[in-house]
């Protein structure tokens, strides 16, 4: 059996010129001027992929591992042409379909029957494809009774479901698939997946899946792809690779991403017990995080939230100051500290990341995903011997009462 | 079954891609379908939106110029002459400023899915060209209204007016949707620009009444003065002035093979810079 895919040496490099977003015309008038005294230019370049050299055969499902920043994404972007290679260079044997985002280009003012004509066309699919599957995909998605609204009227939950079904239907023989499948309610997901699978198993088709869920991609795919800074770290069985990836993940330093529209400024964040900053925390135990920032302009109705995943990247908790209906008007320049206090912990002992968000109505001003890495330690709250089995992930705490 | 088989490598030499971009002629129309259903839908009176505008200056521009300046059109009634250069004017400004504005308006997709690029800026063109036709039928009813005949030859000379006004707003359009994707604050620049091409277009007063040549011809270079000079003969049933329509019609033609060249140049960077 030929390969569906074949990668020789590809590469990729960005420059970052004084670490600028994106550039402006003034700044290249005036750097011109610049250079007429000043010969020197900074500009940093990095790879954010190196020499990665990969066969893929078709019907594979591979998973894609690796930190924030391994480089991940930007093997799907050259994938699915995106943007282009650097070096190196790639041959596809098969029709290729990209799914980075859910509900790429749909359009609030348009009826939720019109967004999926216009998604599917934009993923690739033709009028008349679109049209065999129409009924399918709107039995699918379970909202069938508001085909004929604009899509403004649909809650983001419906949203999401209407984007997945779209999604699922979507037949190319290679699918690449970052990351998407984390957001809208499992249960949907799961019929999503289960989807993907099974046309997966009968048609032979290839899926390369990015995920930070290693929980998922080890019931969906057999072999996976771990890269770091760049490089292929390991490529091979996912039960293997996944045990190489934790015990890395376990010892190394953590890799914080920046998300946001930069409306506000985060100086301190930090997670304790008490005097104990360390970030070990006991099971069963208070425990206060405190973050400190300062808005740059005024903000109406903020709402801060945490998430906490654990090393398989799977969320086990999710607070927001929304839950106790705070909403904080934040003025520019002030710098304001938040407390929040976790009457006691209740993860069961392991290594735990915290991701940290200042929002307003899904809009995010700034966040910081894995920001906060900690332990959870046994404690004398907790007596059971041998400890949680690896699958429990919640500890209640309780208190019994028998009576006979 | 039929075999697809992609090859990627980094970017070398250069392609028009149109075999590409016939591929993707669905998407083409679902962008232009999109972009016209969401105008329309947002407002039951974007029919009048898009007349508003042409019809508009057509007064303004009659009451202040005709009546003060006393402008000479010759057979031509005033508002008849200015409505033919001012829906041109609004083709190929519509279509320009649309076009720059469309990759930066859908950044979001650019980063995400791959299709030709080009798809995008020629659809904004596309929707542009249906408000044309709007404002087309209203100037064909205001000839009627003034008794202004057309001549024989009108049924050439209208398209020929139509098509390099396209060619242009195309390479023009391309061009900037580019240079504003790259470069984040050439959009202040678009709009200054565009006033210095109407004010040089032959829209308020006839190149004919210029009766230095070399400023004349300078004006030729203005794109839009050969495609409104199609419409005056049409109306007049005088044969254009072929310098004018020969220089117009060049610098159009070099602006659609520039506009074009730089885009498909920049465009395999669109979604790292976007």
């Amino acid at each position: 059996m030929s390969s569906i895919i074949e990668i020789h040496g590809v590469g990729k490099k960005f420059k970052l010129e004084q670490s600028q977003r994106y550039l402006a015309l003034r700044d290249v008038i005036s750097n011109a001027g610049k250079k007429l005294f000043n010969k020197k230019q900074v500009i940093t370049e990095f790879w954010a992929l190196k020499d990665i050299n990969l066969e893929i055969q078709q019907g594979e499902r591979v998973g894609i591992i690796g930190r924030n920043g391994a480089g991940k994404s930007t093997l799907l972007k050259i994938l699915s042409r995106i943007t282009p290679p650097t070096t190196g260079n790639i041959k596809l044997n098969g029709r290729v379909a990209s799914l980075l985002e859910v509900g790429t280009g749909f359009h609030p003012e348009l009826t939720g029957r019109e967004n999926i004509f216009l998604n599917g066309a934009i993923l690739g699919l033709r009028k008349k494809e679109i049209q065999q599957r129409l009924d399918e995909i709107i039995d699918f998605s379970g909202v069938e009774h508001f085909m004929d609204m604009p899509l403004k009227h649909f809650s983001s939950g419906m949203q999401l479901r209407l984007a997945f079904s779209v999604a699922a239907h979507l037949e190319p023989e290679i699918l690449l698939i970052d990351e998407v499948l984390a957001v809208g309610d499992m249960e949907f997901q799961k019929k999503c997946i289960g989807k993907m699978e099974e046309v997966s198993k009968t048609d032979g088709r290839t899926i390369l899946f990015v995920s930070h869920n290693l929980g998922l991609l080890k019931s969906f795919c057999e072999k996976c792809l771990y890269l770091q800074n760049g490089v292929i770290k390991g490529y091979g069985k996912t039960q293997d690779i996944i045990d190489t990836y934790l015990k890395e993940m376990e010892t190394g330093i953590q890799n914080v991403v920046t998300t946001g529209n930069g409306a506000i400024d985060i100086h301190n964040y930090e997670i304790g017990q008490g005097e104990n900053k360390t970030a070990d925390l006991f099971l069963g135990h208070q425990a206060t995080i405190e973050i400190q920032f300062t808005p740059k302009e005024n903000l109406q109705m903020a709402e801060i939230a945490f998430n906490f995943k654990n090393l398989y990247g799977e969320l086990i908790s999710h607070i927001t100051t929304i839950d106790q209906s705070i909403l904080v008007k934040l003025i520019a320049g002030k710098t304001y500290t938040v407390k929040a206090v976790l009457q006691s912990v209740n993860f069961t002992p392991g290594t735990y990341l915290m991701d940290l968000f200042i929002l307003n109505n899904g809009q995010i001003f700034k966040g910081l995903f894995d920001c906060i890495r900690f332990n959870v330690l046994n404690s004398e709250k907790v007596m059971r011997p041998g400890g949680f089995p690896s699958h429990v992930k919640v500890y209640s705490e309780t208190s019994w009462e028998i009576n006979q | 079954m039929k075999k697809f088989t992609t090859d990627i490598h980094p970017p070398s030499g250069f392609s028009l891609g149109l075999k590409e971009l016939w591929q993707y002629r669905e998407l083409f129309y679902f962008f232009s379908w999109r972009d016209i259903k969401v105008k329309y839908k947002q407002t039951y009176l974007g029919v009048f939106w898009a007349l508003l505008q042409p019809l508009g200056m057509m007064l303004l521009f009659t009451f202040i110029f005709s009546r003060t300046l006393n402008i000479q059109t010759g057979t031509i009634p005033y508002p008849v002459f200015v409505l033919s250069g001012l829906i041109l004017w609004g083709l190929f400004n519509n279509s320009v400023s649309h076009a720059a504005e469309s990759m930066i308006q859908n950044a979001n997709i650019i980063k995400k899915v791959y299709f030709p690029r080009l798809v995008i800026p020629c659809s904004a063109i596309l929707v542009a060209f249906f408000d044309f036709m709007m404002a087309l039928l209203i100037f064909f009813i205001l000839c009627i209204w003034y008794k202004q005949p057309l001549s024989w030859n009108a049924i050439l000379l209208i398209p020929s007016g139509i098509i390099f006004c396209a060619i242009a707003a195309f390479g023009l359009g391309t061009f900037f949707a580019a240079l504003n994707i790259k470069y984040r604050d050439f959009r202040y620049v678009v709009p200054f620009l565009l006033q210095v091409l109407f004010f040089s277009a032959q829209v308020i007063y006839p190149l004919e009444s210029i009766h230095r040549p070399l400023l004349k011809y300078l004006l030729a270079t203005n794109p839009l003065n050969g495609a409104i000079e199609f419409f005056h003969a049409a109306l007049n049933g005088i044969s254009p002035d072929m310098n004018v329509v020969l220089i117009s019609s060049t610098v159009s033609l070099v602006m659609a093979v520039v506009g074009l060249f730089y885009f498909r140049k920049t465009e395999y960077y669109f979604a790292d810079i976007a």
